[in-house]
């Protein structure tokens, strides 16, 4: 189950944020100080947004930051953080982003049963909506599960 | 047999969870084709018929022999499904 992975303590919900990096700050904070990923990981997907644009905003209001397992990923983990009022991610068609999921997916099968769930979710018209609109930890959890 | 390649920056979150559609649209359709999903970097020197990606992405493949499709939705399963109706 997706919630195994998305705990209430790695789920995030704020009203706004100032820019896309804050975001991906943001919805980094408990990988971080819970030990899954380490800064580098976060400087990673800095540098691949610069070198490569906005390419894991996958769809309408979703971005799933990440980076390799080598460039910081201790465990397999996933957070996220809810942003009611959006944030442009400088992905013309898919702004503003009001999902931010960070994936850190270290090694073994575990994180691919972890993106096979998440691709379950993301493919699910009905459950995607429902989590775009979910502006509350309630809201969110009933949205994954 | 055609080959499907899904490139993503990193060749792991986003590639990984189109393959997954792909593979499942391919058996809705009825057809049958080699699908795998890779980085930028590893595509490439990697060969295909079809290239799926996310638009920023395509952006640099543009010279591959593959038929590069560059998505803005990677999550359109619909449109997916119209490209390799067409092209497999």
């Amino acid at each position: 189950m997706i919630s195994d992975w998305l705990t209430s303590d790695k789920i995030k919900a704020i009203d706004s944020i100032d820019n896309w990096k804050n975001a991906v700050l943001l919805s980094a904070e408990p990988l971080l100080t819970q030990g899954y990923v380490t800064s580098n990981y976060i400087e990673a997907i800095f540098k691949s947004h610069e070198e490569l644009g906005p390419y894991y905003v996958l769809a309408p209001g979703l971005a799933m930051p990440h980076a390799r397992p080598e460039q910081g990923a201790i465990k397999n983990g996933l957070s996220l953080l809810h942003i009611r009022d959006g944030v442009s991610f400088s992905s013309d068609e898919n702004d503003p982003v009001y999902v931010v999921i960070m994936l850190c997916a270290h090694s073994g099968d575990e994180h691919i049963t972890m993106i096979t769930e998440l691709a379950e979710i993301f493919s699910d018209e009905d459950k995607l909506s429902r989590l775009l609109k979910a502006a509350d930890l309630n809201a969110i959890q009933a949205a994954i599960n | 047999m055609k080959k499907v390649l899904i490139v993503c920056g990193n060749g792991l979150g986003s590639s990984f969870i189109v393959e997954m559609n792909v593979k499942k649209i391919l058996k809705e359709i009825n057809k049958d084709a080699e699908v795998a999903h890779t980085d930028m970097t590893s595509a490439k020197s990697e060969s295909a018929d079809i290239i799926l990606s996310a638009k920023d992405i395509a952006e640099h493949l543009s010279g591959h022999s593959a038929k590069v499709f560059g998505l803005s939705n990677l999550l359109d399963n619909n449109k997916i499904k119209e490209i390799l109706e067409e092209n497999i």
